[in-house]
Order: C-alpha cells, then sequence, then structure tokens
C-alpha cells in the first residue's frame, strides 16, 4: 500500500493511523513564520466512527488503507454472521459479525440493500439506507378517521424493530421509516 | 468549479478594490513619513539560511527571495534613509488556508527606530488599514510553557497565538529565535516580536543586529540544523555580510503579510480568496 505525505493529505483520502483504517475530514495548515510547519487532522476512525485529531510534522506520512464502499445486499443470518453479497454481479459474499450491524440490525430485510465499508475486504461498518419500506407483524388495530391529531402507538415491524406510528395504521400494512430519526415517513400499501 | 471557469480569478471584484485601496494607503503613510519606495531584485544569487523557510531554487541563477531583506539592508549599509518595499517573495512548500508559496510582504526599516518605535509604527499602519484598535503586548515567555525548545516549542506557539483575541504584540523571542534581531541585555531573549491579529500572525519585526561575525555565526549555526533535518545547506550571502560589516545603521525593521491582512480586512476564510492565480 502506497504512504502518504502531509503534502497529499486531502479530505476523503484513507489512512491508516494508530492501526485503524481512517477517513481525513479535515487538514490544516499551521506554521509560524519561521518555525516547524504542521499539518492539524481530523480523522474519521472508520471502525468506530469516532473523530480523532491529531497533529503531525509537515512531510511526515501515513501509510494508505485500502478501504471501499460497497453496496450490499443482505442474504440471510445464520445466527452468529449476517451475510451479504456484492450488487455488482460478482456474487462476492461477507459475512459480518453481530457487532457490525448492531445499527443496521432494526432494518436488516433479506434483500434490501446496504451500504458496507470493506477494509482489506473485510466489512468493518454496515450502513442502513435512509429510509427502509418494512411491514407491521403488530400492533393495536386502527381506528378510522384518525389521521390528524398527531397522537401514535407503538408498532411491531418485521424485523423485530419498534416504531412510534399514527394510530390509524394496522398489522399487516407496509410502512416507509427514516431510519436516521426511526420516525415513520408514510404508508405505502 | 466547472472546467469552463478554470481561467477565473479566486478573488472576487471586492477583494481586488480592497487590495488597491491597501497598497494605495500603504504608499500615502509612507510617503507622509518621508520612508522611501525601493525595489531590489525578486530573483537572488544567494537566500536565507533560515532552517524552516524553504527556498524556491532557480537554475542557473540562484533562488526567487523569501524576504526582501537582505537588499534593503545593503541599501541602508549604502547611507539609504528609511525603506520600504512591497512585493511577490516565495515560500516553497507554504500552502493552507494562511499560507500561498507565492505572497505579497510590505517590509520597512527605520534608521533610529527601536523595537517600541517600531511596534507603535506598525499600530500606526495597521489602524489606518483595519480601523482603530488597542494593542497589548505580551513576552514570547507568558505564552509558551517553560523548558518547550525546538518543534515543540514551535508547536506551542502557534497554538497559543491562535487563541490572542484583539491585536498583540509577541516580545522577548528567546535567543535561539533571534533570527536577525540583536539580544536584549539580559543575553537570553531578543529583540524580535511578532504582531498577531485576530490569532493571526501578520507580522515579524526586530531592532536590527549589526555585529557581522555574530550574524554569520547565527548562519552557520542555521546550516548544521538543516544538515540535521536532510535539508540542503545554503551558502552564506557574503555581500549581506559585507554590507553589515560595514556598517547598518542602528534601526528597526519588519515583514507584513498584505494578504493576511486583506483576509482580514475582508473576513476571508482562505487566502485563495485575496489571491488572482494562485496555484
Amino acid at each position: 500500500m502506497a504512504t502518504y505525505s502531509t503534502n497529499e493529505f486531502k479530505n476523503g483520502l484513507k489512512v491508516m493511523l494508530e492501526g485503524d483504517p481512517c477517513s481525513i475530514l479535515e487538514n490544516e495548515y499551521v506554521k509560524p513564520g519561521k518555525g516547524q510547519a504542521f499539518n492539524r487532522v481530523k480523522f474519521r476512525n472508520l471502525k468506530t466512527g469516532r473523530v480523532w485529531e491529531r497533529t503531525f510534522r509537515s512531510g511526515e506520512s501515513l501509510p494508505g488503507a485500502d478501504v471501499m464502499e460497497a453496496e450490499m445486499e443482505y442474504l440471510y443470518s445464520d445466527g452468529e454472521f449476517y451475510h451479504f453479497m456484492k450488487t455488482d454481479g460478482s456474487f462476492e459474499q461477507v459475512a459480518a459479525s453481530e457487532d457490525l450491524v448492531v445499527e443496521a440490525k432494526d432494518w436488516l430485510k433479506e434483500q434490501d440493500k446496504f451500504q458496507v465499508t470493506l477494509w482489506n475486504d473485510q466489512p468493518i461498518s454496515i450502513n442502513a439506507p435512509n429510509f427502509v419500506e418494512l411491514e407491521v407483524t403488530r400492533c393495536d388495530p386502527g381506528l378510522k378517521g384518525d389521521t390528524a391529531t398527531g397522537a401514535t402507538k407503538p408498532a411491531t415491524l418485521s424485523t423485530g424493530a419498534i416504531v412510534r406510528v399514527p394510530l390509524f395504521v394496522n398489522e399487516g400494512d407496509v410502512l416507509k421509516i427514516d431510519t436516521r430519526t426511526r420516525e415513520y415517513v408514510s404508508r405505502v400499501r | 468549479m466547472s472546467s469552463g471557469d478554470v481561467w477565473r480569478p479566486t478573488a472576487s471584484l471586492r477583494a481586488l478594490a480592497e487590495r488597491s485601496d491597501f497598497l494605495a494607503r500603504i504608499r500615502s503613510f509612507f510617503g507622509e513619513r518621508g520612508v522611501l519606495e525601493v525595489q531590489t531584485p525578486v530573483l537572488m544569487r544567494d537566500s536565507v539560511t533560515e532552517p524552516m523557510i524553504d527556498s524556491i531554487a532557480v537554475p542557473g541563477y540562484g533562488y526567487l527571495q523569501t524576504s526582501p531583506e537582505y537588499g534593503m539592508k545593503r541599501l541602508l549599509a549604502a547611507g539609504a534613509p528609511g525603506l520600504y518595499q512591497m512585493g511577490a517573495v516565495f515560500r516553497d512548500g507554504e500552502r493552507g488556508r494562511w499560507h500561498n508559496p507565492e505572497f505579497t510582504l510590505l517590509e520597512w526599516y527605520r534608521p533610529g527606530f527601536d523595537e517600541g518605535a517600531m511596534m507603535r509604527e506598525i499600530g500606526e499602519l495597521v489602524d489606518w488599514l483595519l480601523g482603530p484598535a488597542n494593542y497589548r503586548s505580551i513576552p514570547w515567555q507568558h505564552l509558551v510553557a517553560g523548558g518547550f525548545e525546538g518543534d515543540v516549542a514551535d508547536l506551542a506557539y502557534a497554538q497559543a497565538c491562535e487563541k490572542l483575541p484583539g491585536r498583540c504584540f509577541v516580545t522577548h523571542f528567546p535567543r535561539a529565535q533571534a533570527a536577525l534581531a540583536r539580544l536584549h541585555p539580559d543575553g537570553l531573549t531578543a529583540a524580535r516580536f511578532e504582531l498577531i491579529v485576530d490569532g493571526v500572525e501578520v507580522a515579524n519585526g526586530y531592532h536590527e543586529a549589526g555585529d557581522a561575525s555574530e550574524l554569520r555565526a547565527r548562519f552557520e549555526a542555521d546550516n548544521v540544523r538543516r544538515m540535521e533535518l536532510g535539508k540542503p545547506g545554503i551558502a552564506i550571502d557574503e555581500a549581506f555580510l559585507a554590507a553589515v560589516a560595514h556598517g547598518i545603521p542602528a534601526c528597526a525593521g519588519v515583514a507584513m503579510g498584505i494578504d493576511r491582512l486583506l483576509m482580514l480586512k475582508l473576513g476571508a476564510q482562505h487566502i485563495r480568496e485575496v489571491l488572482t492565480f494562485p496555484l
């Protein structure tokens, strides 16, 4: 893998920092007129999502990280691993451990597509699409005509996720959900 | 920016107008004070030995100037009165929000001035360009925690300056960072100062050193440091040292970054906003 000097740093560059793959978020050049030059860099740790700030002497370098984003289809869970397949026609599959799907788990529906970050061809993060469509498997019966009060009730979706929905929703309805806020968007059918 | 727009300047028309006004104001400021505008060569046979300033070499000729300091001091040695110069200077590898490899420096020298007189005149010029404000001064040692040396001190200094509000002179640089300033009688600090405006370094000045043998020793130490850093050595500018040996009047001098002052005036977020066609 190539190494990158501070003068090649730019936003989005993927590098290895303290053993973890990171993406550069910000790179600021700092130099007193007659003093040593530094680069103050903000990274997103691609494994944990945390933001790290580090300062380097200008001219120092970091190894590149073999990181790529791929759209992958969720296939199934074998109880231990969650299996995804590339949608680029290669049919390549990866297995993600439970801790990688903690956040996406509520939205994992077979054949839905997820953004998978691969480091050295291994998954390190799995992101649900912003919107998913899921069937309601359990909720109290719908109340006809009550569409405008803003009152809500809990509903269990086919993935096991529980979200707040309007009172008119019935079991068997398919709902569009915003995965970022867990909010009901609309009834699809 | 689409490829059809590659010819466009990165500076707005407002920034061009403000730069024009700055240059006119600077000329009127020095004109009223009887300070002579001069031009010394941008293309120099010799360059500075400063370990942390990298010159751009021009094969067959020498270097693009990193500042007009040596030429202007040779004019002072020849008997010239107070001098100022505005022009392009070049520093290899300096690129960022507040840096561009080519930038505009205003440099001036005032025979008979010491640090205090020079800082007052700088304040008057900055007031004339940015509007009046108060000035504070703070010794370098108060900004940088004790014991730091070398590049650790550089980083601590840079970070401390970023947090300085308003207009502030940093004075009494440590002897190791004297550059071309004379030493104070304490022998530990140098008559070097910087002006920080809203956290940004805009000027660096000295009560100038006048001892050629001491300057030669500093240049040789610079080259030792350059070797340690794996940088090429720079031949000492003998014409400059000969001018110092001939005698430069006791004076103070300062270099001021015009692009940064323009940025502060305009509230620009990146130096390219005040440059026409930065590389």
